[in-house]
């Protein structure tokens, strides 16, 4: 029973973090109506930023959030003014060219970051790294707790952006229908420039939360390129609400799979959940909620 | 390719051929380069069956390494068990990789354009883990380990050419007939395609199986060839799947010669890197070998969308206009 | 000898009925009319019929074969050859290998589906497009191009949706004459939706008229054209036929 408890909180956790990899996929997806194959790889560049920074620097990577997101809000920009965008007026073959982008700039990513920093294994280890919380005979890891704290935070401040702003209409307008979005006058290419530039910051704070209790190599990317995409459509397409609840789902999930079937097939399960829901549920879980 | 074009064309294919055949000879003198061909030929093989697929079907596979990792293991595991020469494997590869196909195609061709390229990266992770995961069955994350038959180059190049002849003419003969229209027919338009009369889930399925047939060849050959094999190098996603696709994309997609074209360049480009370009540039250079493929690939896909041999008129007319210029 | 029997065919889109338990009887060789205002439901009667979409309730029996359940490709195979109003060229194909590919449906060798397609080419004044892609060609040549794939396949029976619709007067004429050719010299059996008043009470032997979804009455061009209910669906209660 405790084990099942600790498991399930483990599973929150991490799940709220898996949330806001969800979003930024989620966001690009709707807007930009193409798979992110880049997404984990862009978090690998925030975390060796993050890390950059507190090993040269000695900034504590909770604090280095306000430098490492603008950067990576800004390379994702950029990305995609200059090589996406131009994409979506290319005939070509293969309608997935945009994605095949995505592909060839996280391999570009992946092979610089290995040509600056080797294959080598990093860590940041701050004095709380090891540090718990133990309430009864459940300890709670104090970063991963801390890093839920500020990914609950970030993921109330982006939904007062989408909700509240005129900007965030504009996404979500865009995201549902992008001809009527730009019939009413909102520009289709700003838009689409700043999403991608959002999914990327929020995947970036997803990687500096997790650097404290994780580890760091050039290839740390694929994995959660995959987990954005399985959250993605465990959510439903286009859905940040239903991305958190993929989030969550995913998490707990991979944890239960640890716990209860074996470590090495963890990754696994959120494959397996994926594939199972792109053949019995298209919809996601946004199908059952309606939300 | 019209009928007056005929005899230039075969001139060229036994051009090719030949230029293939003693391209290892060429390089006796250094098994490193004869190595490297053989690399060619086993992406050629690569290229040419996703190509198949995704180039001519329209089925973008992001998961070609289930079918190559499959086939190294029918290679592989009767050796493993019980002693059974890896060389069966170039019987059972790729039998079982088209058996593979058949089945992930039962749940994949349910999923539509971007879908069906997830679902086909997921199966092929799946995989991945599982084969890591079985140690009773796979030997897990130690591999399989297999002492080679000749240290002689010659050999491997020979049988790996080959493979890549029968993908590459396989390919250009299926091309020519009712089932190679009908694959076209699928890419350009599924519910034209149907409304012609066309069984799409039939046609995809045939096209899978080629496919799939000749990535395991490929596997198994890998098997043979190096004597080692693990679950992470097999059924590698960028290793196997991703290069797969940029191997394809940068030859040119829905070409018969574009992926041998892109396997070609994509090999000289990592080892010219590699070698620092020949010792001739400092060591560092080494370091970006990779870099370098993947900024080319991002090049391709932004200024020449066929690829090499798909945008060929573009790339000689672009030649042209600069040799024009100079005279003038 | 009735070809196509359509019975009590019914079409439900999440709540919204957009085909009303129609009822067709299309006879062997004749030029069968389908008319109705825009979004009457007469495309979606064609992608019931070939199946693009499932069928809701109803009955479709062609040549006496029971044709409801079955599949798109297997009704094309029995005989029903269609266009879509919306063309789909197989774009990046050459005008002559479109049509090699649609021919491949009769013919099992290249040199035979070549043939065929030699003659289609022809046949629909497509000759001189032959090495051109698909997706470059003019919309006239579209949409004689959706016809010549439709012909291809060797059809008993050939739905064209508005293969006439944005045409110049001289296309118009050529693409009339080919309809009626398809009849008189290959004796195929024709539905044919139309919005274009001159066409279709030019070429049509017997005609159906809808609106939203259900029937409003069938029979001859002029006894259609005099119809009270077809005058108001189309125009407002003013105007006759006639002056158009």
């Amino acid at each position: 029973m405790e084990l099942l408890i600790q498991s399930l909180i483990y599973g929150i956790l991490i799940g709220g973090l898996y949330a806001i990899i969800g979003i930024g996929m989620t966001l690009i997806m709707g807007v930009l109506g193409i798979i992110n194959l880049a997404h984990g790889q862009l978090m690998m560049v925030a975390m060796y930023i993050t890390w950059i920074l507190w090993q040269y620097a000695s900034i504590d990577p909770y604090m280095s959030i306000f430098i490492t997101i603008p950067i990576v809000f800004l390379l994702g920009q950029g990305i995609s003014k200059f090589l996406l965008f131009p994409l979506i007026k290319k005939e070509s073959i293969l309608p997935e060219n945009q994605v095949l982008m995505t592909v060839g700039i996280g391999m570009v990513l992946v092979e610089f970051a290995r040509s600056l920093f080797a294959s080598d294994y990093r860590s940041v280890r701050t004095g709380y790294s090891e540090s718990s919380i133990h309430l009864g005979n459940i300890s709670l890891h104090v970063p991963l707790v801390i890093a839920f704290v500020i990914a609950v935070i970030f993921t109330f401040a982006l939904f007062v952006l989408l909700m509240k702003t005129d900007l965030g209409r504009s996404i979500r307008a865009t995201a549902q229908d992008r001809e009527a979005a730009t019939l009413m006058g909102v520009s289709a290419k700003k838009i689409t420039i700043f999403t991608y530039g959002l999914g990327s910051a929020l995947v970036a704070t997803a990687g500096v939360l997790l650097l404290p209790v994780y580890y760091l190599f050039p290839d740390v990317g694929p994995v959660f390129t995959v987990k954005a995409f399985v959250i993605t459509i465990l959510g439903g397409l286009g859905s940040p609400i239903g991305a958190i609840a993929g989030g969550l789902v995913l998490g707990i999930a991979e944890t239960f799979g640890a716990t209860y079937i074996s470590m090495g097939y963890r990754d696994a399960v959120g494959l397996v959940i994926f594939i199972l829901v792109l053949v019995f549920m298209p919809g996601g879980l946004k199908q059952l909620t309606k939300i | 390719m019209r009928v007056n074009n005929l005899h230039v064309f075969l001139n060229f294919e036994i051009f090719i051929l030949l230029t293939a055949v003693a391209a290892p000879f060429i390089f006796s003198f250094s098994p490193y380069f004869q190595g490297l061909l053989i690399f060619v030929m086993i992406w050629i093989v690569m290229g040419t069956s996703w190509n198949l697929l995704a180039g001519y079907t329209g089925l973008v596979s992001f998961g070609h390494a289930a079918y190559f990792g499959i086939g190294a293991y029918a290679a592989a595991l009767p050796y493993f068990h019980w002693g059974i020469s890896p060389w069966w494997g170039l019987l059972t590869g790729g039998v079982s990789a088209l058996i593979l196909g058949y089945l992930l195609g039962k749940i994949v061709f349910r999923l539509r354009g971007p879908y069906f390229a997830l679902g086909t990266l997921a199966l092929a992770e799946i995989l991945r883990i599982v084969f890591g995961e079985e140690i009773w069955l796979t030997n897990g994350h130690s591999g399989i380990l297999y002492m080679t038959t000749w240290v002689s180059k010659y050999p491997y190049y020979f049988v790996a050419l080959s493979l890549a002849i029968g993908a590459i003419v396989s390919v250009k003969y299926v091309m020519r007939t009712k089932a190679g229209f009908f694959f076209l027919s699928i890419r350009e338009d599924e519910v034209a395609a149907e409304a012609l009369g066309i069984n799409t889930r039939k046609y995809k399925n045939i096209a899978t199986a080629i496919s799939s047939f000749w990535a395991g060849m490929a596997g198994a050959f890998y098997m043979i060839y190096m004597g080692f094999i693990d679950p992470e190098v097999v059924f590698a996603l960028h290793n196997i799947s991703i290069i797969t696709i940029l191997v394809g994309i940068l030859g040119g997609v829905g070409t018969i010669w574009g992926p041998a074209v892109g396997a070609v360049i994509m090999v000289l480009v990592q080892e010219v890197f590699r070698s620092s370009i020949f010792g001739l540039a400092p060591q560092w250079v080494a370091k970006f070998h990779a870099l370098v493929f993947g900024l080319l690939v991002i090049f391709v896909i932004l200024f020449m969308a066929g690829g090499v041999v798909g945008d060929w008129n573009l790339v000689t007319a672009k030649f042209r206009r600069t040799k024009h210029a100079e005279k003038s | 000898m009735s070809m196509l029997k359509i019975e009590n065919l019914t079409k439900v889109f999440g709540g919204l009925i957009a085909v009303n338990n129609i009822s067709i009887d299309v006879k062997e060789g004749e030029i069968f009319g389908l008319i109705g205002p825009n979004g009457s439901g007469k495309t979606t009667i064609f992608n019931l019929i070939s199946k693009i979409h499932p069928i809701t309730s109803g009955k479709i029996i062609f040549n006496d074969h029971d044709i409801t359940n079955k599949k798109t490709y297997e009704i094309a195979r029995l005989g029903i050859g269609r266009t879509f109003q919306v063309v789909k060229p197989l774009k990046r194909l050459s005008v002559e290998e479109n049509i090699i590919a649609a021919a491949f449906s009769r013919e099992s060798s290249f040199n035979g589906a070549k043939n065929v397609a030699r003659e289609i080419l022809e046949f629909c004044a497509l000759s001189d497009y032959g090495n051109m892609l698909a997706g470059g060609l003019p919309i006239a040549g579209r949409k004689r191009l959706e016809i010549a794939k439709a012909l291809a396949t060797r059809p008993k029976l050939l739905l064209l949706d508005e293969t006439a619709a944005g045409l110049n007067p001289k296309e118009l004429d050529l693409a009339i004459e080919i309809i009626k050719k398809i009849r008189k010299e290959r004796g195929i059996t024709i539905v044919i939706v139309e919005h274009i008043m001159k066409v279709i009470m030019n070429i049509s032997d017997r005609i159906h008229a809808i609106a939203h979804g259900s029937t409003i009455t069938e029979g001859t061009p002029a006894e259609v054209a005099e119809n009270p209910q077809v005058i108001e669906a189309y125009l407002g209660k003013d105007f006759s036929l006639g002056e158009i």
